[in-house]
């Protein structure tokens, strides 16, 4: 196993706010092309986690590498090589959906010829064509999110980090929504889940659980399933975060 | 209040449209008292529109909204009286303090001082938030503003009440507390009717309107809902789902199938075989695990529901 | 007292003392604007660049440029220059006027005192070119006075100014100012107290309670007046003790109707905050319809009586032209309670109205 196999580690990755320990000697390694679930209660030290790692807070002692680059020193690399897609499907709403996307590709940069070649294949792509002059707005919510999706992607980062990308949607978009992640799975493309959603973590290759500032369970679903001996990720999770935290 | 045999919730082919957007088309349910009762549906589906129209904030196209037993637009002063309402992504007055802000909502339904101060009491114990009586708002955690929200409508003890997507954004440790606090209230005798986008709270509530696209696809209590579903359904676990589920689609695999988290869930219909899929599995070289029957979740139900309304 | 009401007022008390910052500007603004107002808007001119031609060279022309030099009005910047650069030194702004004394000036005064002398003046800016003509006239009756003695001149006309004796402009600014500031100052703070609601969600949950209407507008008022009489109060001080600006009528009278006058700008505000859905568009609606008209329209620089017709109907329905009135009244020149009551009637009139639409517009439901 050599350094290049893994899109994202980390060792002992710790940060503090104060007196405060909000990330605490965390360790894990996240191979490309894996969908990587990372859950926790609020305030469990997933944000901060996730924002070392995208080089928006330094750690304050530990090592971390995302995308072969060091977090301490290269974070512009880093920023280059990572998408970034919230819930809150940063589109504007009162652009139109080629607006959005020739905006996202300006932002990262991509020359004239390319933003339009870009947003060509974006639409085809998404099957948007029809609604390629609509306003954002009026888009389905399923649809926005396939968009937002997308624009994370105009700069073809090697890493992508979703934060509760499904909430809200649809059954059937979220399966369409799926298989497009796991597309870009296969494409060796390594993408981070944030979520508090249990149906969702249920979808990634493996899981990690943090409760207070360290992970306490690192694993693939089903394996987590058995251990624990519960049939949803929601029993699992209630039992991974309650059992230390009997200050409740 | 008013006649015994009246519900405190009644809809009966509601209408509501935006412009040329139909949000809501001939919903019809009761929510009966001492029960809660979930809507259940993605974004868009038409669940604010409703909750907003129950509360007197909108006013229905047609149809009929009865608010313990009284017509919802004729009698807008009883329904804000007496109804309790947590709106969607609940906010409260960030820069006040805990106790300001149940103070300023006790004072806004005109409670007694001394009655606000036993409900004070009674609600810290309920959601614990004594401890936290002077931070302000702004500074609690996802799980406490939600529980602040709640106690802030609690304050004039309203016996029915409607909370839209009060558990969204929050961690799943909170919001099984939230449910917690909701199922005591129920006890209690008040009546609760809650949106949702996420199945998985399903089995929360005693009974279950599935709502999609401006309709009501089913209704009944959680269980009987899963019997609904009323073919066989079996998993075709893989390690890795979503190449089965390629694979059945590019072999144009007939019935319906569904990707999942552990594998993809066929349901058999009439012309369903084992062997059949067994052999279109091996011929096409597609990797799984076993093949087993399942119990179906509501997801599965939702998604036959959701195909057939939008066919 | 209504209890929801106090209850509302309490909460609004506490998101002002909440946010120390916004106070703090709330507070030093008004100041800031009226030194900036009270010390760079001035209507006096000094240091007029002048140029002077003096083709005569004699005594009696001498005499006059002492004159006219002698003043703090002028400033000489270029001396007889050639006919043919007249315009150049003006295109050029060397000087604003050039004062030409013709060749027989002297002569021509000993037989008759009704000569003439010739005065360019730059009119681009014509008020100042209104002054500069005023001014020299000024100096021309003076030394008319001196040289000639009054019996070649059947009569003199002599002004007496009242009120504003040393014609200083911050006696005619700082209460100006005062109307100007304390009407945006109200209307800016009430535009967003319902808009910020709206858009927090907050607004939704209040709406779906027994509270009425009237309760929500007037506790949303009430804590703003209190913000905004401490602003009138602190404005007032600054322009009596710094300005020096007189205060001649009764300061009782002259603070209750700066209280009627921001509850009209209150009522403004709160109209702008219940159409509009978003802070922005409450904010930007708040600052162009207070300023503009107030500045423009009410008399705060042009008076009324010289704009057309249709501008003067226009003017009354501005509260600021009726608490200019009311102010300069009673600051200026004593005036009593007697005297104002059209003025002071007008204001509650028009808060009335304003009042009586924003309850009728606002909305309790969230129908589109």
């Amino acid at each position: 196993m050599t350094e290049n196999n893994y899109a994202v580690t980390a060792e002992n990755l710790t940060r503090k706010f104060g007196s405060f320990t909000a990330v605490d000697k965390v360790s894990f390694a996240v191979k490309k092309g894996e969908v990587f679930g990372f859950l926790g209660a609020n305030g469990a030290g997933k944000t901060t986690t996730i924002r070392m790692l995208c080089g928006l807070l330094q750690p304050t002692s530990g090592q971390a590498t995302v995308a072969g680059y060091n977090v301490y020193t290269q974070y512009e690399q880093i920023k280059m090589n990572i998408g970034y897609m919230s819930q809150r499907f940063s589109l504007y709403e009162d652009l139109t959906v080629r607006e959005n996307i020739e905006f996202y590709a300006g932002v990262y940069g991509l020359k004239r010829k390319q933003i339009k070649q870009k947003t060509e294949e974006l639409l085809t792509y998404l099957k948007l064509w029809d609604q390629a002059d609509m306003l954002t707005v009026s888009l389905p919510l399923g649809w926005k999110q396939r968009m937002a999706l997308s624009t994370a992607l105009l700069h073809d980062p090697d890493i992508i980090f979703l934060d509760e990308p499904t909430s809200g949607v649809d059954p059937d978009s979220r399966r369409n929504f799926w298989l497009l992640i796991y597309e870009l799975a296969d494409k060796g493309k390594t993408v981070f889940v944030t979520t508090h959603f249990m149906d969702e973590a249920e979808y990634c290759h493996r899981l990690s659980i943090m409760r207070d500032g360290k992970i306490v369970e690192l694993d693939e679903p089903q394996r987590l399933k058995q251990k624990y001996h519960a049939d949803t990720m929601q029993e699992v999770f209630l039992n991974v975060v309650n059992e230390g935290g009997s200050d409740k | 209040m008013a006649e015994s045999n009246t519900n405190p919730i009644l809809i009966n082919n509601l209408q509501k449209s935006y412009g040329a957007v139909r949000a809501v088309r001939g919903v019809s349910f009761e929510v009966q008292e001492g029960e809660i009762f979930g809507l259940i549906g993605p974004d868009g589906a038409g669940k604010t529109t409703i909750i907003r129209i129950v509360v007197s904030l909108l006013a229905a196209d047609s149809g009929e909204v009865l608010f313990k037993g009284r017509s919802v637009g004729e009698h807008i002063q009883f329904v804000r009286t007496n109804v309790g309402y947590m709106p969607q992504r609940f906010s409260l007055y960030q820069d006040l303090t805990v106790r300001e802000n149940l103070d300023f909502f006790g004072d806004l339904f005109k409670v007694p001082l001394d009655v606000q101060r036993q409900r004070r009491e009674e609600l810290y114990a309920f959601s614990k938030l004594g401890p936290f009586e002077n931070r302000r708002a702004g500074q609690l955690s996802g799980g406490m503003k939600q529980k602040l929200a709640l106690s802030c409508m609690l304050m004039h003890e309203p016996d029915v009440i409607l909370l839209d997507e009060p558990t969204y954004g929050v961690d799943p440790v909170s919001r099984s507390e939230f449910w917690d606090i909701l199922k005591k209230l129920a006890e209690r005798g008040t009546t609760i009717l809650v949106t949702t986008a996420y199945m998985d709270e399903a089995h929360l509530c005693d009974r279950v309107g599935l709502m999609f696209d401006g309709q009501l696809l089913a209704l009944d209590t959680p269980s009987a809902l899963l019997k609904q579903f009323d073919k066989p359904l079996f998993l075709v676990e893989s390690s890795r789902p979503h190449e089965t589920y390629t694979a059945l689609k590019n072999a144009d695999f007939k019935g319906e199938y569904n990707l999942f988290g552990n594998g993809v869930h066929i349901s058999a219909g009439k012309d369903f075989s084992r062997n059949k899929l067994i052999k279109l599995l091996e011929e096409n070289r597609i990797e799984y695990k076993s093949i087993r029957p399942v119990q179906p979740g509501l997801e599965d139900l939702f998604l036959e529901l959701q195909r057939t309304a939008a066919s | 007292m209504n209890h929801v009401l106090l209850s509302i007022m309490r909460k609004e008390f506490r998101h002002i003392r909440r946010d120390p910052q916004t106070l703090a500007i709330i507070l030093a603004w008004p100041v800031i604007m009226l030194f900036l107002f009270g010390y760079a808007i001035t209507m006096e001119m000094r240091q007029i660049d002048t140029a002077i031609v003096d083709l005569d060279h004699s005594p009696q022309s001498r005499a006059f440029i002492e004159r006219v030099t002698s003043t703090d009005f002028f400033n000489v910047t270029a001396v007889d220059i050639p006919y043919n650069e007249y315009e150049k030194v003006l295109m050029e702004r060397k000087a604003r006027c050039i004062l030409v004394i013709p060749q027989d000036f002297a002569r021509k005064l000993q037989k008759n005192p009704r000569t003439k002398i010739q005065l360019i003046i730059d009119a681009s800016d014509p008020n100042a070119a209104n002054y500069i003509s005023k001014y020299f006239s000024q100096i021309a009756a003076q030394y008319n006075f001196a040289h000639n003695r009054i019996d070649f001149i059947p009569f003199t006309m002599e002004s007496r100014l009242l009120f504003n004796p040393d014609l200083k402009s911050q006696y005619f600014f700082v209460p100006g100012l005062i109307a100007v500031i304390l009407l945006l100052i109200s209307a800016l703070l009430t535009s967003i107290a319902i808009v910020r609601e709206k858009e927090l969600g907050t607004m939704e949950q209040i709406l779906v309670s027994p509270v009425r209407h009237y309760q929500i507008i007037i506790g949303k008022a009430i804590p703003y007046t209190v913000i905004g009489f401490i602003d009138a109060i602190i404005i007032l001080a600054v322009g009596h003790f710094w300005f020096k600006v007189p205060i001649e009528g009764g300061l009782l009278l002259l603070l209750g109707t700066m209280i009627i006058y921001i509850f009209t700008g209150l009522s403004f505000g709160l109209l702008v905050s219940t159409i509009t859905t978003s802070q922005r568009v409450a904010m930007m609606a708040a600052l162009v319809s207070t300023i503009l008209p107030t500045i423009m329209l009410s008399g705060f620089i042009f008076p009324v009586d010289s704009m057309p017709v249709i501008f003067q109907y226009v003017s009354k329905i501005i509260p600021a032209t009726h608490f200019l009135e009311i102010i300069r009244g009673i600051m200026l020149k004593g005036v009593g309670f007697g005297e104002l009551k059209t003025q002071i009637g007008y204001l509650a009139l028009i808060a009335f109205v304003l009042n009586a639409i924003s309850i009728r517009k606002f909305k309790t439901n969230l129908e589109p």
